[in-house]
């Protein structure tokens, strides 16, 4: 169990400092087609940035994010003892890295200082047949997450005066996603990545959503008709003008993923994540 | 491009139009939400602040903060989500006098009155950029309510050499921002109407 502790340590470190290569990847194309002189400017500091972080081991962003947990574990092991493991790696990771304290008692309004906190990092534990642990962590940046949205199909969105009514069909699923993302406008650090749930009950597109993140920018839906609805949203996303930073342009975003749930006849939820530029998902496999 | 070097003079700052790429010069100072709110219903009086911020920048930032015995370092210093300070920055920018707001994504239509009305511009640097933007700190010179608000939510008095940003408000009633908001809400309703 010291092994995993350091190891997950290690994936604090490797998340935090340098973000994956698709998105790194998606993140210098955009660089190439960007016309706008203001987002090229900024996607040049992005992409120093990147670097930078990297060769000095630092955290690519001051805001290390809320972590969150997707965990994989052989059938036996204890459950809360992963969670245990979890808590003091999240601790020494902070001292050690550093990252900076986000976990802020909500009552006395204390930071206890380490990431951790109650339900802080938020890990999800599932049971696998394999041998080996699957460990996931997304160090999910706020100012993204407080850009994310919820709707209950039918809605009415309006914009300048004019009413638009969002049914409950994939048309309405296309305009609730445009509409979360001309709420968010440049204030979650576009290009963005958009994780998108359909479906459910309220706390299960939450949880898939944000789940959509941990996806490759370049995946393919296993569902055609997702697959197909997530190529034409990401292509009128960039062509709303809102660009890197919210400085114009049409970088708004790298990748839209989509999952749909079962639902009740009587809900129909759209969920929508968001996810900055600076994307930072890890795994280990232990 | 303009150096700015703070306090920022007022004739300076009314040259200062949407557009422009700044880099400014001198000492400035952090705060998020709860730093705000201290200020403007927290503390009886601008005395209890061991710094005095009039003339100056505002920056919304928490930033990674390493501490070795009594000295501390910057690490990361990219800007926050500067929308959450709406409801309280036009007093404060009254109250101390501020020339210039930074941080990220623009604020809301009370606060770019308020920067007409008391000159002050906002200025947005690059988003998430924390590493690249923490190399133009040349060090801490004070921090105040560490103790009690902890490393991301104090006050931090940071130093600063040619940091970039770009002015997105302006003293004259201009924002980039509401442009941008008002572009992409055009492009939407087009691409709704040609679809029916």
């Amino acid at each position: 169990m010291l092994k995993l502790r350091d190891g997950i340590v290690e994936l604090y470190k490797k998340a935090a400092t340098s973000i994956p290569n698709d998105v790194e990847e998606a993140l210098k194309q955009a660089f190439g087609r960007e016309e706008d002189p203001l987002a090229k400017g900024a996607l040049e500091v992005i992409l120093k940035n990147i670097s930078l972080a990297r060769t000095t081991s630092r955290p690519l962003c001051q805001d290390t994010g809320f972590p969150v947990f997707y965990v994989n574990a052989p059938r036996g092991l204890s459950h809360s003892l992963i969670r245990e493991v979890i808590y003091d790696a999240t601790k020494i990771a902070t001292k050690k890295i550093p990252l900076r304290s986000n976990a802020v008692d909500t009552i006395t309004e204390k930071n206890t200082g380490d990431n951790t906190g109650k339900f802080m990092p938020f890990i999800h534990l599932d049971e696998t047949q394999e041998e080996h642990f699957n460990v996931e962590l997304l160090l999910k940046g706020s100012g993204s997450e407080n850009v994310g949205q919820t709707y209950k199909l039918p809605t009415r969105l309006n914009y300048q005066g004019k009413e638009i009514l969002a049914e409950r069909d994939l048309e309405g699923v296309r305009l609730c996603i445009l509409d979360a993302v001309i709420q968010a406008q440049g204030r979650g650090c576009p290009p963005y990545v958009i994780g998108v749930a359909i479906g459910g009950s309220r706390d299960q597109v939450a949880f898939l959503s944000k789940r959509q993140l941990m996806r490759r920018l370049n995946d393919t839906n296993p569902e055609p008709i997702l697959a197909g609805l997530e190529c034409k949203i990401l292509e009128d996303v960039n062509s709303l003008g809102i660009g890197v930073a919210g400085f114009g342009g049409n970088n708004t975003a790298l990748a839209v993923k989509i999952f749909a749930a079962a639902r009740h006849p009587a809900s129909y939820f759209v969920d929508v994540s968001i996810g900055c530029w600076a994307l930072r998902r890890g795994r280990l496999i232990w | 491009m303009v150096r700015l070097t703070t306090p920022i003079p007022v004739d300076t700052l009314l040259s200062l139009r949407v557009g422009q790429q700044v880099l400014i010069n001198g000492v400035i100072y952090t705060a998020r939400d709860r730093l705000h709110r201290f200020m403007l219903h927290g503390m009886s009086e601008k005395g209890e602040m061991p710094f005095n911020i009039e003339g100056g920048v505002l920056y919304h930032c928490g930033p990674v903060v390493k501490q070795t015995g009594d000295s501390f370092t910057v690490v990361a210093a990219g800007p926050t989500t500067s929308s959450r300070m709406d409801i309280y920055e036009p007093e404060t920018i009254r109250r101390h006098g501020l020339r210039a707001i930074m941080g990220k994504g623009g604020m809301g239509d009370n606060t770019l009155k308020a920067m007409r009305e008391n000159r002050c511009v906002y200025l947005n640097t690059i988003n998430g950029a924390a590493v690249y933007l923490a190399e133009r700190v040349k060090g801490i010179v004070g921090v105040w309510k560490l103790e009690e608000f902890g490393d991301a939510e104090a006050m931090w008095a940071l130093d600063v050499e040619d940091f970039p940003a770009i002015v997105t408000m302006d003293a004259h009633g201009d924002s980039l921002h509401s442009q941008i908001r008002d572009l992409s809400e055009k492009v939407l309703i087009g691409m709704i109407q040609n679809q029916q």
